[in-house]
């Protein structure tokens, strides 16, 4: 359990002239830095000894939560549990002490390893060629974006492809990247049954449209029925579709985008892959795209010669660059590969468990909690606490403040933003139906103490090292690192 | 079926199914048009078990020569530092390893504390006044930097020096169409880079970019450099190695208004190259146009101190189109492998670490013999004239259980028989010895 005391910074724990490390003491030519590039004054970092230090971060530790801790049905962010395997495969010397300037030859099997990736994501995706380099999901539509970019540039339409459709309903992400990659927003609405507004969508798409941008289930955790004609109202006017592959864990083995018409897919391998999301990173967002697409993809690839030995191919003229450094955040890929090694075609299994826990929820709660749109949903669903707002004062957030009292890791709140009091909820497939009826357990009773004792859930949480905390006041003070006082180093 | 990981069983799911309704898992579907499904088995290799998966990547994994199996002199942007047992025992522990984004304050007060030590720490390194949380690595928040001057200035032009790590000045170039920014690079004078040159280019330029040490090895006269992008008007962004400022003078002390570096050499095993993570420190007055989540201190209602993502309305969850960047997750696990590597070091021990590199750095110019390409002094690299293509070198001397280092020759024409040679703590004065062996032996 948590430690309740509070933990002082670690530079209140500093005291001159400890350290923690040991490094060796070679007899070396003396070499100094030219006065005028030398540091003048110590940093102050930190100065303590190492069980003190393990000590510090040990009850940092205690006072965060992870999926291990307890469920975490964080809606678009589908925290499942990370098999430990691939944290042990990651921390291989082969893989965790490769040097990526190596020579090629002699990281046949990291290259092998990439490639056998790079294959499965196809397949998943139903498309035909695969970068790995985006460092994360952004990173992955940002790429997609320039993609679009590059793609239209070589036809001679850039100048006239200026906008990319966004649904209302999309991740903030989606329109930053559209920015970003120099592009005009066009936004589109959602109808009644929480589909693409069709009749605003043949309103907006034109011969000005580059691109639609899109995730498939949609942030309502909705498949979208009508993709099929989506598909055909941008390809008609010659604008391609791209696949936001967030909420990609309803789908795997189901239903591909490739198939549904996306010609650009991302995925997340810290979402769908189940590679550990680290507080918030590292993750992985690679990016699989039609054949036409190909050329236009980061370099270098990783090709595959006629020995069937594996190369890095830097000569790509109609490649956009480079997103990153090296191939990609190799470790996150060894980890999704081992993962998907595990399930190989009963993917489709892992997406089936994550609906029908979804789906269970779902069925379990919308007595209490409104459902904006009631349909099946896939793997996650939006339920709104419109109606605690309405009679007893009780927003979402305070909802999501007294789970933590119920040792429930809050679902996602406020978004997508055409649900008012939305709360997003998104089990993953890995949960047990124990620890979803205690979820609705909890769900229950926290709309029956809204009814009985407000008090207790604007007070929530009560079980936690701190209170609720003053967020308009962080913004007014930024004090964003810490102050020292006159504490001298060592 | 390996999937142990999921915990329904076949009476779970019939009691689920009924509670929802319908009479079997393909009814929750009926949303997806037929002409969309995939009606065949996706076309993977069969699920394997655990000792499977483990068995097939300890054989790939045992076809790569990594650091244990030869001694390599490898550098050019990532490197060989030591990991200490205890930053790999920290980012261990489930609670950060499986937590996601720190949104939910009061269940994340372990990650948010520990990244607002490590903006502390980032600050500290780099004379900074404000760091955002990471960025993905030592690339992308160069690019970063450009997007917060540009916006800054209201200019257009990006200034990046040669001698600035090529991969760097790529992910830089692929950026810059976006945002509608011109890059112009300034070629190096006898491997630095000349601060009348670049005063010259930085002239209506938005940002000036240089890396300390350089992608050479080489010392820049990196307060020069800062002092000739400020007399342009343009912001002097530093690229720096975050184990060089021990010894270094910080980029905020000479005049500097952005610092980012790649965190890879605190903490991070090489890993063919990620997960690492990129820091960016600014400023005060930059702060609202840093990308990126910031941590920030606050206090609950009793009063007691606690740590909250702040500063949000920059971010695209509340901005969208508007925000300063579309990065969301970030690299919050590798940079607490950065800040507890740091804390172990202290002060003491950067400095220390600092000085090591430069001494063995000294021993390799003594002891290879070779004439040095360039004067100015170095930091942990030096780059060598061997007379020979270095491609086929380093081949040879791998074949002696030695990789020599970086043939700069492919970044950069003309240098084809040019050797970047890395050291950093981890290789021994009898290793150097070795390396002068074998690259006798190659050369003669």
């Amino acid at each position: 359990m948590s430690d309740w005391r509070e933990e002082p910074l670690i530079f209140e724990k500093s005291k001159a002239g400890r350290c923690a490390c040991s490094l060796p003491e070679y007899e070396l030519p003396e070499a100094k830095v030219p006065a005028e590039l030398a540091r003048a004054e110590a940093p102050c970092l930190p100065e303590l000894a190492e069980p003190d230090l393990a000590r510090h971060f040990s009850a940092l530790a205690d006072r965060n939560f992870g999926v291990d801790s307890g469920f975490y049905p964080l809606g678009s962010c589908t925290m499942k549990y990370n098999p430990r395997l691939n944290e042990r495969l990651a921390a291989l010397p082969g893989f965790a002490d490769l040097h990526p300037h190596q020579l090629p030859e002699d990281a046949q099997g990291a290259l092998e390893l990439c490639f056998l990736l790079q294959e499965a994501l196809a397949e998943i995706a139903g498309l035909d060629a695969v970068s790995l380099q985006p460092a994360a999901g952004s990173q992955g539509e940002l790429t997609g974006l320039m993609l679009v970019r590059a793609y239209f540039q070589d036809r001679g339409e850039l100048e006239t492809r200026r906008k990319v459709v966004v649904p209302d309903t999309a991740h903030g992400t989606n329109p930053a990247s559209v920015t970003m990659a120099g592009f005009e927003l066009q936004p589109v609405k959602t109808d009644a049954r929480g589909n693409l507004d069709l009749e605003d969508l043949r309103r907006v798409v034109g011969p000005d449209t580059a691109a639609l941008m899109l995730t498939n289930p949609s942030t309502l955790g909705l498949f979208e029925q009508g993709i099929v004609e989506v598909a055909r109202i941008f390809h008609e006017v010659g604008a391609l579709l791209y696949y936001d592959g967030a909420n990609l864990n309803a789908v795997c083995g189901i239903s591909r985008p490739g198939d549904m018409g996306f010609d650009i897919v991302h995925f997340n391998l810290h979402k769908t892959f189940s590679t550990p999301h680290g507080g918030g990173g590292p993750g992985a967002g690679p990016v699989a795209v039609r054949r036409a697409l190909e050329p236009f993809l980061p370099a270098p690839a990783i090709v595959r010669s006629e020995d069937g030995s594996f190369a890095l191919d830097d000569e790509r003229p109609k490649s956009i660059g480079r997103v990153r450094g090296f191939l990609g955040p190799f470790g996150v890929f060894v980890k999704a590969y081992a993962f998907i090694r595990v399930y190989g075609p009963a993917l489709r299994e892992m997406s089936e468990a994550a609906v029908l826990n979804a789906n269970y929820l779902l069925a379990r709660l919308k007595d209490v909690y409104e459902l904006r749109y009631d349909r099946v949903c896939m793997h996650e669903f939006v339920l709104s606490a419109c109606k605690l707002k309405r009679e007893n004062g009780i927003s979402a957030l305070d909802v999501a403040k007294r789970l933590m009292d119920y040792g429930i890791h809050p679902p996602t709140i406020y978004f997508p933003l055409v649900v008012p009091e939305a709360l997003m909820v998104e089990p993953t497939e890995t949960e047990s139906i124990e620890t979803l009826d205690a979820f609705v357990d909890a769900m229950r009773r926290i709309a029956a103490e809204a009814v009985e004792d407000p008090e207790l859930l604007r007070a929530a949480p009560h079980d936690r090292p701190v209170e609720r905390l003053d967020e308009v006041g962080a913004v007014k003070r930024a004090i964003v690192r810490y102050e020292f006082g006159e504490r001298e180093t060592g | 079926m390996g999937t142990g990981y999921l915990a329904l069983t076949e009476a779970d799911r019939e009691a689920m199914l009924k509670a929802i309704g319908v009479s079997s898992v393909e009814g929750l579907f009926a949303d997806i048009p037929e002409q969309v499904r995939l009606r065949r088995e996706l076309a993977l290799p069969a699920p394997a078990s655990e000792v499977e998966v483990e068995r097939e990547l300890t054989e790939l994994a045992g076809r790569n020569v990594h650091t244990g199996r030869e001694l390599s002199f490898l550098g050019a942007g990532v490197y060989d530092h030591y990991v200490p047992a205890i930053v790999d025992a920290v980012v261990s522990r489930p609670e950060f390893l499986t937590a996601y984004t720190p949104y939910q304050p009061e269940l994340s007060q372990g990650v948010l504390q520990a990244i607002f030590e490590y903006q502390t720490v980032i600050c500290e390194l780099t004379g900074m006044e404000v760091a955002n949380a990471s960025g993905y690595d030592g690339a992308t928040v160069a690019a970063d930097a450009c997007f917060m001057a540009a916006h800054a200035t209201g200019r257009r032009k990006i200034v990046v020096a040669e001698a600035v790590n090529p991969q760097v000045r790529r992910v830089v170039k692929t950026y810059a169409p976006g945002f509608g920014l011109e890059v112009v690079e300034v070629p190096h004078a006898g491997g630095v880079t000349d601060p009348g040159c670049f005063r010259a280019e930085a002239e209506g330029a938005a940002a000036a970019i240089f890396q300390q040490p350089n992608f050479f090895g080489c010392l820049e006269p990196a307060p020069d450099l800062a002092r000739a992008a400020s007399e342009a008007g343009a912001l002097a962004v530093a690229h720096v190695d975050p184990l060089s400022l021990g010894v270094l003078e910080a980029p905020g002390n000479y005049g500097c208004q952005i610092a980012v570096g790649e965190g890879q050499g605190a903490g991070n095993h090489l890993s063919f190259g990620g997960p690492h993570f990129g820091f960016l420190a600014a400023e005060k007055e930059l702060i609202r146009r840093m990308p990126g989540r910031i941590a920030g201190e606050t206090t609950d209602r009793r009063g007691r101190r606690g740590f909250v993502l702040t500063l949000q309305t920059r971010e695209q969850h509340i901005r969208r189109e508007k925000a300063t960047s579309n990065i969301t997750t970030n690299q919050s696990l590798c940079a607490l492998a950065g800040l507890v590597y740091l804390s172990w070091l202290g002060p003491k021990g950067l400095r220390e670490l600092g000085e090591t590199c430069m001494g063995l750095s000294e021993l390799v110019k003594r002891k290879l013999g070779l004439p040095p390409v360039f004067a100015a002094p170095s930091f942990k690299e030096l780059a060598v004239r061997l007379g020979r293509p270095a491609e086929e070198v380093v081949r040879e001397a791998k074949k002696r259980g030695v990789n020599p280092g970086y043939p700069l020759g492919r970044d950069y024409a003309g240098m084809e028989d040019v050797l970047l040679v890395a050291v950093t703590e981890k290789r021994s004065p009898a290793d150097i010895e070795r390396l002068a062996e074998v690259l006798g032996e190659v050369l003669a």
